[in-house]
């Protein structure tokens, strides 16, 4: 049995065991978690893995109880993880507003099944992508993550904690079951090559103010070592004090807002590739990716040119980077792939604007497109 | 700033003075049992920056903002997960939920009873006012049959909760109920609640106006009611302590169960010991 973290090496692990190592080796040490159909394998393997790195795991009533136990922990310090599917995720929203306002490092791994409701517990999806961004009440902003194979999964769970606390906040894996299920090989680098970024914390007791604003990104303090401060997820004054003032208010959500946006370029994250000249570009996230990778390799022989654009972080949206990549081909012709029945597909629009035509190739929730079906989508594009 | 009157100047470094005057009426319960829990608090014997105060949502989670304690003020029906997380993430933290009855045994009713099933060691205060105060006295779980809340026009009609049979049912090791009357009581459970390993549970029965507005009571009248009704038993049931309003039956207060069993942290560092690391 393994007993400390995964060492260097090449591994063939699915894609739920991958992130849970991940999270190990990026130094998590609390996971709080409520049994879903895909995301259970995780759970599991945190249950026995966890003990044996000296972390805390613990077995949550629901997935409310789950998110608020691990944003506790982190709260006193540990790096804290949870992980769940749609129904799972839909119930954790409130909670994700409360680290967001709180200032809790966080990382949520939502493996998406096919939704609403119970809707297909088995079959991977990707409807959540705007719960992700959107789905707490208020103004909101944060950081997601949307890998494609296990080994992104891999390195993107550790990307997750380091950005989550960079910046003080939860932070998103927005996988799906078609990954996390999937096994592939993954790379564990050397543990001195992979970056490790923990909180700031404060160095002075004196007049500490938990929410200051000298930087976007307060420094953190322990409970139950005389700092004597309050945390709330009331709107606040910096010394955590509830506030309805107008100007303290605005002072704190544009704050807390800009936390994330102003971090864009250190986050932001695409793969581009055959974009240059191309006669289509098509846009797509997360597993579904690999099939338009395929599509691209044998559109090649056919003739057709596919250019390959793919956030691997979803938010901050890559606006700018989208915008360059459609000038650089041949026509601006866009194609959005997505197993949902449209939702990234209006921030691409909303980046390209009006002039570009964007069209969605939807698949049902729950399937995978076949490569036939996606080419002769594309071909008739590019000839109508 | 307010300065306090000499009698609260024991506890004056443990509040926060620049915040006050709270938000809660005049006549309320609950100053009466933030000055016992600060008192608790100073006599715990244990260092006053390891006591740690979660709260929810309602008047009863504004309390964690005016005691200088380091304190989270969360959101509605979580401060019991919240503050497991912070315990098992940090043990030597002696953890205080304070929450009203909506609060606990309402939308955080669940966690309530989960808490209790593990035994974590856990310290909460329930404010039991019968109804919603906060947002304009809506009826609550712990509503008693026949009242008027705002909610319950024609008087209320369900069954209410019975909070230490609730605990004692879910597995708490520590229950007990004293009304905002019994102070020198309430002093003496808060200190041994800290003491006790395990999930403790003081539930206190407070005085509402908005409770007493629709039922034709002044605050005064409720004060007087408790004081009429409540009675002190030695080692009482749980099973009678069920509040029924409008009646002369008594209302009981006491300590209804104090035993000791393992906490959830003293099976998790086992666990860490079997799976070969230390807690």
């Amino acid at each position: 049995m393994v007993k400390e973290l995964l060492k260097p090496g090449i591994y063939f692990l699915s894609g739920n065991v991958a992130a849970a190592e991940a999270a190990l080796i990026a130094g998590c040490r609390f996971y709080a978690g409520y049994p879903i159909t895909p995301a259970s394998p995780l759970m599991e393997h945190m249950a026995r893995r966890l003990p044996q790195v000296g972390g805390v795991f613990i077995q949550a009533e629901d997935e409310i109880a789950a998110i608020v136990m691990a944003l506790g922990a982190s709260a006193a310090g540990l790096k804290s993880m949870t992980a769940t599917s749609g129904p799972g995720f839909s119930l954790m929203q409130e909670a994700l507003g409360m680290g967001f306002m709180m200032e809790l490092p966080l990382v949520v791994v939502d493996v998406q099944r096919a939704g609403p409701s119970t809707g297909l517990p088995t079959l991977g999806a990707q409807g959540d992508a705007m719960q992700a961004k959107w789905g707490t009440h208020g103004d909101y902003e944060t950081v997601i993550y949307a890998p494609s194979t296990p080994q992104e999964l891999f390195d993107m769970v550790i990307e997750a904690f380091n950005t989550s606390e960079m910046l003080r906040t939860p932070v998103v894996v927005l996988t799906d079951q078609f990954t996390a299920h999937s096994y592939g090989k993954i790379r564990v680098p050397p543990h001195e090559e992979i970056r490790i970024v923990d909180r700031a914390v404060a160095e002075k007791r004196e007049g500490y103010l938990p929410y200051a604003t000298d930087d976007l990104v307060p420094p953190f303090a322990l409970p139950g070592e005389g700092y004597f401060f309050h945390l709330e997820s009331l709107y606040h004054d910096e010394r955590g004090y509830p506030t309805m003032n107008r100007e303290k208010v605005g002072k704190l959500i544009d704050r807390l807002v800009s936390k994330v946006r102003l971090s864009a370029d250190k986050i932001v994250k695409v793969e581009e590739l055959g974009v240059d000249d191309a006669d289509i570009l098509v846009v797509s996230y997360g597993s579904v990716a690999r099939v338009v990778k395929e599509v691209a390799y044998r559109a090649k022989s056919e003739g057709l040119r596919i250019g390959i654009f793919r956030p691997l972080v979803l938010w901050p949206f890559p606006y700018e980077k989208l915008r360059k990549a459609v000038e650089r081909c041949s026509s601006p012709r866009v194609v959005v792939v997505e197993v949902n029945k449209g939702q990234v597909v209006h921030y691409v629009r909303e980046a390209v604007g009006a002039d570009v035509r964007v069209d969605l190739y939807s698949e049902t929730p729950g399937f995978y497109p076949g490569p036939k079906d996606l080419l002769n989508f594309l071909k008739k594009v590019v000839g109508g | 700033m307010i300065r306090l009157p000499p009698v609260y100047r024991d506890i004056e470094n443990l509040i926060r003075t620049e915040r006050l005057p709270t938000i809660w009426c005049p006549g309320c319960g609950l100053g009466i049992v933030m000055k016992v829990f600060l008192r608790a608090v100073k006599d715990s014997g244990i260092p006053i920056e390891k006591h740690v105060i979660v709260t929810g949502i309602g008047c009863t989670g504004r309390f964690s903002g005016y005691v200088r304690l380091d304190g989270y003020h969360t959101i509605h029906g979580r401060a019991i997960p919240f503050a497991m997380g912070l315990k098992l993430a940090k043990p030597e933290l002696e953890v205080t939920v304070v929450g009203g009855d909506g609060d606990i045994v309402s939308i955080g009713g669940n966690h309530f009873i989960h808490a209790a099933r593990r035994n974590i060691d856990l310290n909460v205060i329930v404010v039991n006012n019968f109804n919603y105060g906060m947002t304009g006295g809506q009826s609550a779980p712990t509503t008693p049959i026949g009242v008027k809340t705002s909610t319950a026009p024609y008087g209320h009609y369900e069954e209410a909760l019975n909070i230490p049979y609730l605990a004692i049912a879910s597995g708490a090791t520590y229950v007990a109920r004293w009304s905002v009357l019994h102070h020198v009581q309430m002093y003496e459970s808060f200190k041994k609640m800290f003491r006790h390993r395990g999930f403790a549970v003081v539930e206190i029965l407070s005085p509402c106006l908005l409770f007493g507005f629709r039922n034709n009571m002044s605050v005064i009248d409720i004060y007087m009611e408790l004081r009429r009704r409540c009675r002190v038993v030695k080692n009482p049931r749980a099973e009678d302590a069920y509040i029924e309003w409008g009646s002369d039956k008594p209302i009981i207060l006491g300590e209804f169960i104090h035993v000791e069993k393992p906490t959830l942290e003293q099976k998790i560092s086992e666990l860490l010991r079997k799976a070969g690391a230390a807690y």
